[in-house]
Order: C-alpha cells, then structure tokens, then sequence
C-alpha cells in the first residue's frame, strides 16, 4: 500500500537514525531525507564501531589473530573461526581430520541456530513484540549451555584451531544436543509459528516490504538468507562445497517474494535445515583425533588465496595474502553484511519509516561485522 | 443533593486516591503480567512480590530533576505532562462506579467524557511539538491523525449506544441493563443484531485512543524512540505514563458501562456489592488489554488508519443505521 | 559450454597474445588429440569402454589447461617453490584449482582493463564479491583485487587483479557496473588511498571523516 508519492525537496527534513537508536542494534546510522513519514533518501554512515581488524591480522602471527575472528559477527562467532582457519589452512595445505570437521560443523551450525533465533527474537523487538525475546532466550539459553561446554566461552569463540578443534566433545554434550533438537523441534510450530509466524499483524507489515529484486541481490553482492529471499539458490555450503558439508543431506530454502517476509521465512526454515544437519552429523560422528600436527609458528608459502563460509548472514569470505613469512601480509575480510545493507539506500528510497525500519531488522545487521 | 460540603471532599479524596493508586499498581500489573507471560516473575525485590515496586518508581521520578533541554519550547514543554494527566483525573467525576458511587450525577456525562479524551490528544500533540525533537514531532503528528481517526468510529458507536438507552447520561445507561448479564448491551441482539460487532469496535478504538500496544504509534519505542516522551525525564515522565495508565481505566470503564452492563452483577447475585462486580469487570478488561500488548507486534501507522477508515467507520455507520432501523421497527 | 568456459572465453579476449597462444596450443592439442586417436585406433585396448570423444576432449582440454600455465607464464608453479628468485607475473588469465587457492580463473590485467573485465563479469551474471588491495611496499606498487562469484554455478570464483604505482595509486572505478563496488572502493580508498577515477561518492566510509591517513599502507604506523 506503500503510494509512492512526489515531494517537493524544499519541504524535506534530516532525521538521524542512530547511531544511538532503539531499532538499529548497535551503532548504525541512517541519514534520513524525509518528507513526513516518507523517505526521500536513505543513507547508511558506518564505522562507529570500527576496530581495523585487517590491521591487527597484519601485525600478529597467524594464530593470534584467531581470538579477533569471533568480535567480528558475535553472533555466528564460529564460522568466523571458520572461515578464517579454512583461509590459513588452504594457504600452509593443512588438512583437518574427519571427526574435527564433523565437530566444527555440529558446532558451528548450533551457532547458527542461535544466531536466527536471536535475530528473529531482535527483529521482533523492532516491530514491537516483546516477548518472542524471552521465548527466544530461554532456547537460545540451551545451546550456549552447550557450547560453553565444549569451547569454554559464550558468545565469543575461539574453539577452532589450524588443523582442526580446540577441545574435543563428550556425551553430555552430544546427549545434550540431541535433547536440545527435540526440544526446539516441538517448540518451533507453537512458539514461534504458531505465535508469530501466523500472526496477522506480522504479515501485514513484512508482505511487500523492503522488495529486493534478483537482479538488485545480485548487482549488490547480497549474499545468505537475503539472496535466497529473493528466489536466488544460493548457499556457499551448496556451491562451494567445503568440510563434510557435500556427505550431508538438507535443502537449501528459497522463497521467490523478494520481500521481508520471505526472508523471515527462509531464516526460519534455516533453524529446520540446520537441525537436520546437527542431527546427521551427530549420527555419523567417527572417532579419530581431532586436530592435525601443525607447527607451532605457521609460515605458509608466499602466495594468495581465498576461503570462503556460509554465516547466518551470507558468503564470508576471507582473502589471505602470504608472502612466507610468519604473519599474514594481508587479511581481507568480506563481510556478508556490509554487501547486505549496501542495497539499503536504493530499496528504503519512497519506504515509510516504520517500513524502513522493518526492512532493516530484515537484513540481519550485526554491526560490529560491518565495520569490522 | 446533599448540600453537605463533605460529601465533594470525601468524592474528591476518594476518586484521587482512586485514580492515583490505580495509575501507580497498574503498571505494576502490567509488569507483573508482562512477566507471566513471558516465563518469568517480574519485579519481587521491593516488597512481597515487589508490591512496593510503585513506591520505590515514584520516590526515583521524583528526585530526578526535571530537564528542561535546550531549545524547547519551555512553558508547552511544562504544561504537556500536566495536561496528560488532568483530563484523566477529571473524568472520575462523572463516572459512575456503582449506583451510588457518583461524584456529580450529569445528564452529559457520555458526551463530557469524550471531550475530556480529546483534550488528553492534546497532551501528546504539546508534548512533541514543545520537544523540539523530530521524532517527538514525527510522534505528535501520528498521535493526532490516530486519534482523529479512532475517535469517529468511538463516537457512531456511542450514538447507538445512547439510542438504544435514550439517554446520555451513563448512570442511565448502566440502570437499564440492570438484572443479569442478558440484559447487557452487548447482548441486547434484539436491540441491535450488531451489538457485539459494536462493542469489538469501541474495544478497538478505546485501545487506540489511548495509544496502547499493539497501536502505540505515538511511543513506538523502535521506531521513534519514545515519541512525545522522548526528551521528558523524571515527573514529566512519569505524568505521562500515569496519564496513560488513567486513560485505560476510563477507557475499561466506559466499556463496562456502555456494553457490560456497570455495576450489575452477571446472573443477579449479590446485587448489592456493586462496586465490586464494577471493579472485577473493569480489571479484567485491563488484563485483556495487558495480554493483548504483550502479545502482539506492534501495527505499521498508515495500515492502522486504513483500518479506522476504510474498515471501522464504515462498519459502524452500517451499524448506526441498522440499529435506527431496529428501533423504528420494533 | 558452461558458464565459467564462456566467461573464460570472454576474458580471454582482454590478452590478444594469449589468446594467440592458446589458440596455436589448441591447434596442436587438436592434432595430438588425432594422433591420440589414431594411436588409440591402431591399439584398442587403450581406449575406454566408454565413448571416445569425451576422452578426447578431455585431454584436449587438460592439454589446453597445461599449455596455458605453461606457455604464457611458469609463475603459479615456480611462485610456490622457488620464491628467491620470482619474477612478475605477466598479464594474463590462469586457470587456478579451487582446492589450493579458492578460485578458479585468475586473472591479471592492465589497470586500464578493470572496467572492462567488469562489464564481461556483469554480463555473464557474476556478482562483485569484494574488491580490496595489497600493499607491495618493496615492489613500489599496489595490487587492486577484484573478487567475482556466480550464483548458479558450483566454484565459480574469478579474481581479477591490477597494478598501480604507489606514488600516485588511481584506478577506474566499476561502481558504474556493480553498485556494490560503490562502498568497497570507497573502503579501498579508505584504507589504501587508491583513487578510483569517477567514482560518484569518495569519502571516508569505516574511518572518521576527518581521517588524514590511510592505515593499511605498510608504511603507516600510528
């Protein structure tokens, strides 16, 4: 029902969104053109929390810059871990047992269950529902219960190691798990469809929101759940298969709306899929070490390459440039979510502002990863 | 009347104290529900399960000070919180609690109620002007339209209401639906078969006439901040929230009345404890309203207009002609 | 054809001496792959049970790909092993294995080809996964790296990369053909103090907008 209407610019007024704002979860600013409720332009300033990571990569040896990955996207911590152990272990040629791959990828995916939980809990915060946020917390409790157990924090990482995992997991872990799947399992259709998904108010405000088309996803480098919200099948997990990713069988959702809600919908059935793969993994788990002989002080060869992970917010990737000496001559960090909001401008242009704000929770912004 | 001086004064402690003790322990019932709902306790430090949460709220809003920002409009920005809460306090003195708890028995008493909630707009609308804050504005301008729209299906409905009553007085309307809950208005289908689409509607329009959830436009914490309450802190604050919380007990009020039939009993037992059958009517309409803000997401504002407009006026024209149409028949 | 071999193809035509050579090497790849299959002919129990022609090709291609590292530039071999004595790299377009180095055409331009090999990216359906650079301070120059990956197709990441003096980094910009450039050259500038020529919005986007540095220069120390 949006009615694109025409303003006059003289009548136009700046609101600030941020960066200090209820909606923008962490230190986002959006210059707003308005002209009343309506957005005349849009404009995304970044870097209030801006901590030059790619700097500090440079400056350490390669495993000291491990501890850095998880403050980037504190909410998939894990797959940061990943995606730059795959990086540096594509560069030095290591090759990681079977059971550490199957342990990073039953915790990485825990991580990502949390990761949609809490968004989905944040996002409806944004539309004014509160209390999926303690529904969401109490699940979300669980699993860093969990991972607290096999990797010694709670929401920042630093579990993984060249060559494999830090720590290796026990049966209460994997019983815990396993209770765990069942439990999210029964709760997703009440407490989550039953309570929100199918809430009419909710439709109303997500269908026909915040459209990103094919071609504007891609044009704009959008990656994860965004991308495959506007009917692109894409999932680095599918297309550049890596770990045992390829042994596992689980779908891909893709829904062809290219609206909020259709990215809702493919976070949710994400929560689905990842279950099922915790629950493959689990199944198959081997016995065997679990981290490979690496040198204490890796020195790969000079050369470069590139790595990259599916997160909970899209394609990670990590370039790595070495030039045979023991730190990283150059660390560049693709983060899905700064390509995510850089549609931002063009999509929220005509939008009204509650719309633009919830087109916003859309995307799934985590901060700190776009400013890195 | 009683020309007893004593009597306005006993009223008038009465329904402050009232008004007061209500607009304090209800948001410790909002809480305390909010918490319930949410699979957790709420507040139990201060007191037997934070009874005294109120107390201590009101000690810490009091000794705040009041900051006036730069570039405010001084005297509105003072005056705002004021005239949130006054329109509130007064409209005690027309309702009637039980039959013979009444402060001042009008015969306008319906149509004195509707102009006290508008001027409560006002408070809103001051409040974010005087702010010299754009979200505030962008607040005041929504809570106007809201109110607006939400205040013309709220009076049509009224009118049928005082059609099938033939009187404006609300201590009227109350007395004919004496005698079990047949008699209420709400299911008077021989009256008007729309009566319970009526009383949705006024139940619709009374949440969003006093802004709450899910169509808190004017607050929207995630959208505009706090709108209006943006840049009040201390007392100023905690005028508006007690204004807010007075409104909903009118608004609960005015539905036991016009619909739920005041302060008769359901099945004609114990009529006399009237004031009670009154007070347990009105706090379960509070409740629902709780239950339904803690529920739901909140409405996008332009969606929540189309709805006035396009769905809730026509509905209760229909409504109005239809129940005309009954009465002339029958 | 598949899309990565069309996109090859595509950017095959920025290096005309390339193309040149290759097409000789697949000229003589064509007369080995006759005489494998005259060779194959006269001895039969060489062949596969399966067809021939697919065999064929296959080695056709696999020639094909050796001839190309091997003809134009020994680099990515000799880049690994001996790195004492590594002379630059030429202009050119290399096919890399995706298991090694995450990509799989790499391709190195003229800084004037940039845009070009955009609009040949965008046309065959890549998206602009990130642009960066790399600081050589010892060889005076910066190294600008453009990353393109493909939805619909399995591995599909094509690098192309650039070089520009250090004294005087400038470079086009394809924020005219990917709007998501716009913010990553606007990093690149941000961080390396690489000019991108017409880019519409050149200003600090991560730092302060009254940063007077570039930070991630090998010579910036704070």
């Amino acid at each position: 029902m949006t009615v694109p209407i025409q303003c006059r610019h003289d009548e136009t007024f700046v609101l600030n969104l941020g960066p200090q704002h209820p909606a923008t979860h962490g230190v986002l600013r959006v210059k707003l053109t308005m002209d009343g409720e309506y957005i005349v332009k849009a404009e995304p300033v970044l870097g209030y929390i801006h901590r030059m990571h790619e700097k500090m990569a440079e400056d350490g040896t390669f495993a000291q810059f491990m501890p850095n990955t998880a403050r980037m996207d504190y909410l998939h911590a894990l797959a940061y871990n990943q995606g730059y152990c795959m990086a540096v272990e594509r560069a030095a040629g290591i090759e990681v047992p079977e059971r550490a791959e199957y342990i990073r990828v039953i915790t990485v995916e825990l991580n990502r269950i949390i990761s949609h939980i809490l968004w989905w809990a944040a996002f409806l915060l944004d539309l004014g529902g509160f209390t999926p946020l303690l529904y969401a917390f109490d699940d979300r409790e669980q699993v860093l219960d969990l991972l607290e157990r096999v990797t010694g924090s709670r929401l920042t990482y630093c579990y993984f190691r060249f060559g494999g995992v830090y720590n290796d997991i026990d049966d209460e872990f994997i019983t815990g798990t396993y209770a765990f799947i069942k439990r999210l399992r029964s709760r997703l259709p009440t407490f989550y469809h039953d309570l929100v998904t199918g809430n009419i108010i909710l439709q109303k405000r997500l269908k026909g929101i915040g459209i990103i088309t094919e071609e504007q996803a891609r044009r704009y480098g959008c990656t994860g759940p965004v991308a495959r919200g506007s009917g692109i099948n894409y999932d680095v997990r599918k297309n550049e298969p890596y770990s045992i990713y390829p042994e596992l069988d689980f779908d891909v959702p893709v829904y062809d709306e290219c609206d909020s809600f259709a990215r809702y919908m493919v976070r949710m059935d994400e929560i689905d899929q990842s279950l099922r793969i915790i629950e493959q993994s689990l199944d198959k788990l081997p016995d065997g070490p679990i981290r490979a002989k690496v040198p204490k002080i890796l020195k790969p060869a000079a050369g470069d390459c590139y790595a990259s992970v599916e997160t909970a917010r899209g394609n990670l990737g990590h370039r790595l440039v070495c030039t045979g000496l023991k730190n990283p001559y150059r660390l560049k960090l693709r983060s899905p979510t700064y390509c995510n909001l850089s549609c931002y401008g063009e999509v929220a242009e005509g939008m009204l502002l509650p719309d633009a704000l919830a087109f916003m929770g859309s995307l799934d912004l985590v901060i700190p990863e776009i400013d890195r | 009347m009683d020309t007893s001086i004593w009597k306005p004064i006993l009223y008038l402690i009465g329904f402050m104290a009232f008004a007061g003790l209500n607009a304090a322990y209800l948001g410790w019932c909002e809480r305390k529900g909010a918490g319930r709902i949410q699979r957790r306790t709420g507040p139990m430090e201060v007191g037997f399960q934070g009874l005294l949460q109120p107390l201590a709220d009101g000690l810490k809003l009091m000794s705040k000070q009041l900051i006036v920002p730069k570039g405010v409009d001084g005297i509105l920005f003072r005056v705002a919180p004021i005239l949130a809460m006054i329109p509130a306090m007064t409209s005690f003195a027309v309702l009637p609690l039980s039959g013979n708890i009444q402060a001042r028995a009008m015969e306008l008493s319906v149509l004195l109620l509707f102009a006290l909630a508008s001027i409560a707009m006002m408070a809103v609308l001051l409040g974010g002007w005087a702010s010299g804050n754009k979200y505030s504005l962008i607040a005041a301008a929504r809570s106007v339209s809201q109110n607006l729209a939400y205040e013309i299906p709220m009076l049509i409905t009224v009118i049928t209401i005082v059609m099938v009553s033939d009187s404006m007085s609300l201590r009227d309307i109350a007395v004919a639906q004496e005698g079990g809950f047949w008699h209420w208005n709400l299911f008077r289908l021989d009256l008007s078969i729309f009566m319970p689409i009526s009383f949705i509607i006024f139940f619709i329009c009374s949440i969003a006439e006093t802004n709450r959830a899910p169509f808190d436009m004017a607050e929207a914490e995630s959208e505009l901040i706090a709108g209006h309450m943006t840049e009040y802190g201390s007392m100023g604050f905690g005028l508006f929230m007690m204004g807010e919380y007075l409104n909903m007990v009118v608004g609960a009020c005015l539905i036991t009345i016009l619909f739920l039939g005041g302060w008769s009993s359901p099945f004609g037992l114990l009529p006399s404890l009237g004031l009670l059958w009154f007070l347990l009517k009105i706090y379960v309409i509070l409740f629902t309203v709780i239950w339904i803000r803690w529920t739901f997401p909140r409405t996008q504002v332009y969606k929540l207009l189309n709805l006035s407009w396009k769905i809730l006026i026509p509905f209760s024209l229909v409504n109005l002609l239809v129940t005309a149409a009954f009465l002339k028949i029958f | 054809m598949s899309i990565i071999e069309e996109t090859r193809a595509a950017l095959l035509t920025l290096f005309p001496e390339q193309t040149k050579a290759e097409e000789e090497a697949e000229a003589l790849a064509v007369q080995a792959a006759a005489q494998a299959e005259a060779d194959a002919a006269a001895e039969p129990e060489l062949v596969a049970e399966s067809a021939p022609e697919e065999e064929i090709a296959e080695v056709a291609a696999d020639e094909k790909a050796e001839d190309t590292t091997e003809k134009p530039k020994k680099k990515p071999v000799a880049k690994k092993k001996e790195k004492v004595e590594e002379p630059p790299r030429e202009p050119g377009l290399l096919d890399t294995d995706h298991a090694t180095r995450g990509t799989v055409i790499d391709v190195y331009c003229d800084a004037s080809q940039v845009v070009e090999a955009a609009k040949i990216m965008d046309e065959a359906g890549f998206f602009l996964e990130s642009v960066t650079a790399v600081d050589w301070l010892k060889e005076e120059k910066m190294e600008v790296v453009y990353d393109y990956n493909h939805f619909a197709i399995e591995q599909s990441r094509v690098v192309v990369r650039a070089f520009v003096s250090r004294e005087e980094p400038a470079i086009d910009t394809v924020s005219g053909v990917f709007p998501s450039a716009d913010w990553h050259e606007r990093e690149t500038w941000d961080f390396f103090g690489i000019d991108f020529k017409g880019h519409p919005n050149q200003i600090r986007i991560l730092l302060p907008e009254d940063a007077d540095f570039h930070p991630l220069l090998k010579d910036f120390s704070c």
